[in-house]
């Protein structure tokens, strides 16, 4: 069996997985290790008065209780954010200090205030029971659309309003003027609901630090272990990184959620260089649900204007996001350039304007969730598509063929920043209506009828920017860091390969699909190649794993390293085969002079390079040593790409609906995505399915609700917050067209996030489809049994 | 209040002290150092901590330590006959029904719970059963091919 690129090799990794070895933050401990329990704030929004620790100091196993108090003494930064904006009036973003234990104001429901170091994880939760916070409650505000109101309760001083900026893009006079011309206006006003990630892996640390060296170790659950040690070292906690060292074991599950420097994680790594310990904290999930960064919660209202034919005209989208109650490290970028740069779709739409509002509530803050941006701008444009659609009178497949951008447009410059780069959305969608059967709907939903139920189709073209990012480009709007990646290819005396990449998998699979990417650019078997992540000690700087980057970004590096393996391999052997570098061929892992039967192994090769008898070393008499090579065979590459990828698709949701119950359930879900070269179809189709699920959760089943009174993440727990479970999904039809990148050597687009941001419009088109009959147009997420109920009833009316 | 407990754990036998208040998860993960049995959640919905009690799959957290005197319980670490994988972890290996992995030692222990009591599920009796199994990587597609992989493979033998 082939393990190349393109193959469907198993996972390298399972192994492990399979038999209870996985090694997850969770599963180590530290000799002699204290453990962490968080107070936390019971109150939206609340003054802190005194804050009465000796009950809890005096308790049983306690070592030591911290508060706010010593946060502000030890001079420790606040939680940086990683991106700012520049609002339309050219000011920048509002962006108020996040400290890592309050100071003397709460601001959502979860707010850490002390922390309690026990000898045992009971000791510690017991302990923090009896930390007394006196609270005096001020009123909060806690649902987005109220932030923005004349009156509402101010979460900052220095952002009147709530507003943390104002920021626009695109053209707004070309836009309205598409309008005055319009033949037909479609309006749509929608609620993107507020999501909790919930990989399902709580997140967890420990911190050591060691007084003879000053060296501080993290274990954490991290997605970007290297950026969680810049931003915690060089903001928070003014640790040098050359002694700060971050690992990240074996993640489960990240969805955006574990890429940001927690303020737990900061109070541990302070505690423990304080008190020169090490010191463990796992979250549960309770904690987990207050604490890691919510995804989406927008408010939105839209307009599309479309001539005679269905062609789209101009649209105008004006949104406010919700970023909590601090802004998170990515919180910024999540409704600004993630989101309002996707406008376009795949469509033609020439005058674009967006217009967004991001607002402080006393909520958990906001951050990049699956999609991240994506998914609200797809859902926004997908959803007044296909009202448009039903609007005119025009098929829902054939008004997206009338407008889309054509093969020979590429490269194709969006009214909204993007140049997309590639894609045959025609042939995509094609593919898809095969894949649905589309022509045999009808009869479907007669033969739904006939046995009392609604059957609805609804379709969704989703378009993203993955392979963040451009670092120049990224620079200009705001981020203040890099976006490149990095990668070392070391070949090992005896012929086996260890690759270190700056990229981090959670579930992704890079052991394998990075093994292949080896195995087929150096010839060597993949069960020789081993890919090493998440440590900052072992592998060179790297902004790890989010926004579906690792292959484009991270893959790429590697490919780069191994051009420069190459290249060096090359000269060795021409030295050994005496012969001319120029004449030396690379052909299935040998080197062999052109025309010749002379060869030698890239294992050989790597061999002579370490064991240097017979080698061209440097002599030190430069007249000789043009051709000089030093020992060894070990390269670096770092990547930083010209262009983001455009990963697109077309996917299409039947569902069938009880008119009685209103529960729904998708009886066929087809997604063909173009995804550019694929590696392994394995995994992307493991990563489109999964991507799937959590945008079927959002349509059906996922909401952060929160009590508007009192503050309370009332779906607080997984009692209370529906995941999707087996029973509630279908088997995914899946299917593809690869137009390659041309930004990146493996021609490859991110697939990790395409199925969320594709699957959420999918199934609500479909609902309402199903609905025609009873008049509704429109339906708020989640669809629950008792949300379409309810419309069915009101439609009727 | 500090109890004892007398339990065999994968074919060992072990006397364990411990508090009261002690589940049978933290007994396996904290005193026995077994963590390939998980906790996703503290409400017992998410299934990650599935093992067998008395050949019976049962999630740790919803049991006592103390519960568990006397009992006979296996975990993902004794699933496997030595190197030879059982044909669970086979099918989940051969058909991609894991990601991060963090689901899959309480999916593999439910599954083959599953298969003892219904050797040849239907795929809705395959899902009705996962429902106290939550994965938030893989949207089950590829987990319910496993166990239909793993019971067409069985059936054969
Ligand atoms: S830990 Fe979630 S069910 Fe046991
Ligand atoms: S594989 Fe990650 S939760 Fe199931």
């Amino acid at each position: 069996m082939t393990t190349g690129i393109g193959a469907r090799v198993l996972r390298k990794e399972d192994r492990r997985f399979i038999t209870g070895n996985g090694n997850y933050v969770d599963d180590i401990n530290v000799n002699g290790q204290y453990y962490a329990a968080f107070v936390r704030s019971p109150h939206p929004h609340a003054e802190i008065g005194s804050v009465d620790i000796a009950g809890a100091k005096a308790s049983d196993g306690v070592i030591e209780v911290l508060t706010g108090a010593e946060v502000a003494a030890d001079e420790i930064g606040g939680l940086p954010v990683g991106w700012g904006i520049t609002q339309t009036n050219g000011e920048p973003m509002v962006e108020p200090a996040w400290p890592i234990l309050a100071q003397g104001r709460v601001r959502f429901v979860g707010d850490a205030v002390a922390v309690v170091i026990a000898k045992s994880i009971d000791a510690a939760r017991d302990a923090a029971e009896m930390v007394n916070v006196s609270y005096t409650p001020i009123p909060a505000v806690i649902a987005t659309e109220d932030a923005p109101k004349d009156g509402a309760p101010q979460v900052w001083d220095e952002a009147p309003g709530n507003t943390s900026f104002d920021w626009e893009i695109g053209d707004k006079a070309a836009a309205d003027q598409a309008f005055e011309g319009a033949h037909h206006v479609t309006k749509l006003e929608l609620v993107n609901q507020r999501l909790v990630p919930n990989a399902m892996e709580p997140r967890a640390a420990i911190a050591e630090f060691n007084s003879v060296s000053g060296d501080l170790t993290l274990h954490a659950t991290a997605q970007a272990p290297h950026a969680i040690r810049l931003l915690l070292g060089a903001f928070v906690l003014q640790q040098p990184e050359h002694k700060f060292r971050v690992i990240s074991p074996d993640v489960g599950g990240g969805f955006g959620s574990k890429i940001y420097p927690y303020a737990e994680y900061a109070v541990l790594c302070w505690a423990a260089r304080r008190m020169g310990c090490a010191i463990k904290w796992t979250a549960d999930r309770s904690e987990s649900f207050i604490t890691d960064a919510h995804g989406r919660d927008h408010v939105s209202e839209a307009e599309l204007a479309l001539d005679a034919d269905g062609k789209f005209l101009g649209l105008r989208v004006n949104t406010v996001a919700n970023m909590g109650a601090y802004l998170s490290a990515f919180g910024p970028l999540v409704p600004t350039f993630l989101y309002a740069t996707l406008f376009a779709g795949q469509y033609t739409t020439p005058a674009i304007y967006a217009h967004v509002k991001a607002v402080f509530t006393n909520t958990t803050p906001v951050d990049a969730y699956r999609g991240a941006g994506r998914p609200e701008a797809t859902f926004l444009l997908e959803r007044i598509v296909e009202k448009a659609a039903k609007e005119t009178g025009i098929d829902p497949a054939d008004i997206r063929r009338r407008n889309f951008i054509q093969p020979d447009q590429f490269p194709y410059a969006t009214p909204v920043a993007l140049t997309y780069d590639s894609g045959e959305y025609g042939a995509t969608l094609d593919k898809a209506l095969a894949l649905a059967d589309y022509t045999g709907f009808a009869a479907r939903r007669d033969q739904s009828k006939t046995s009392g139920k609604l059957r609805g189709i609804g379709f969704s073209l989703p378009i993203e920017a993955t392979g963040a990012a451009p670092s120049a480009i990224a620079g200009q709007l705001g981020a203040r860091a890099g976006l490149y990646e990095s990668a070392e290819v070391r070949f090992n005396p005896t012929g086996s390969v260890t690759v270190f990449s700056g990229s981090h998998s959670h579930g992704q699979g890079h052991a394998t699909t990075f093994a292949q990417v080896v195995s087929d650019q150096l010839g060597v078997p993949i069960e020789n190649v081993e890919v090493v992540q998440g440590d900052t000690s072992n592998s060179q700087f790297g902004m790890g794993t989010y926004g579906s980057r690792s292959l484009s970004v991270g893959g790429s590096a590697i490919v780069r390293a191994c051009d420069k393996i190459l290249a060096k391999g090359r000269k060795i052997a021409a030295h050994i085969l005496e012969a001319s570098a120029d004449d030396i061929e690379f052909v299935d892992g040998n080197f062999q002079v052109k025309g010749t039967d002379k060869a030698m192994n890239i294992a050989e090769v790597a061999f002579a390079a370490y064991v240097p008898h017979n080698y061209p070393l440097p002599t030190g008499d430069p007249a000789q040593d043009e051709n000089a090579l030093e020992p060894g065979l070990n390269e670096q590459a770092f990547f930083d790409p010209l262009n983001f990828n455009f990963p697109n698709g077309a996917y299409i949701c039947e569902v069938e609906i009880d008119p009685d119950t209103g529960v729904v359930q998708i009886v066929d879900f087809s997604a063909v995505d173009d995804v550019g070269n694929i590696i392994n179809p394995m995994i992307v189709e493991g990563q489109v399915h999964g991507g799937i699920a959590q945008g079927v959760g959002q349509a059906l089943y996922e909401g952060a609700v929160y009590d508007k009174e009192t503050g309370q993440l009332l779906s607080g727990s997984m009692m209370d917050y529906t995941l999707p479970r087996a029973d509630n999904l279908p088997m995914i039809k899946t299917g593809t067209t690869e137009t390659p990148c041309p930004f990146n050597p493996l021609g490859v687009k991110g697939c990790g996030e395409i199925g969320t941001i594709g699957a959420t419009p999918a199934v609500i088109n479909a609902i309402i489809d199903a609905l025609g009959d009873y008049g509704v147009t429109d339906i708020s997420m989640p669809a629950t049994p008792e949300v379409v109920w309810r419309a069915m009833q009101e439609g009727r009316a | 209040m500090a109890v004892t407990v007398n339990l065999t754990v994968n074919g060992a036998q072990h006397t364990v002290e411990c508090e009261e208040r002690t589940l049978l998860v933290q007994l396996l993960r904290e005193h026995l150092g077994l963590t390939g049995t998980h906790v996703g959640c503290d409400t017992s919905q998410c299934g990650a901590c599935v093992v067998h009690v008395d050949g019976e799959s049962l999630k740790s957290c919803t049991m006592l330590a103390a519960q568990a005197e006397g009992a006979n319980i296996t975990t993902i670490e004794g699933l496997a006959n030595g190197d030879e994988l059982h044909p669970m972890q086979q099918a989940f290996h051969e058909n991609h029904g894991l990601q991060c992995g963090f689901c899959t030692p309480g999916m593999i222990m439910s599954s083959v719970d599953l298969l003892k009591n219904n050797p040849t599920p239907s795929e809705q009796e395959i899902r009705h059963w996962l429902e106290g199994n939550i994965c938030r990587c893989t949207g089950y597609h590829n987990i319910v091919k496993s166990i239909q992989a793993c019971a067409d493979k069985m059936k054969a033998a």
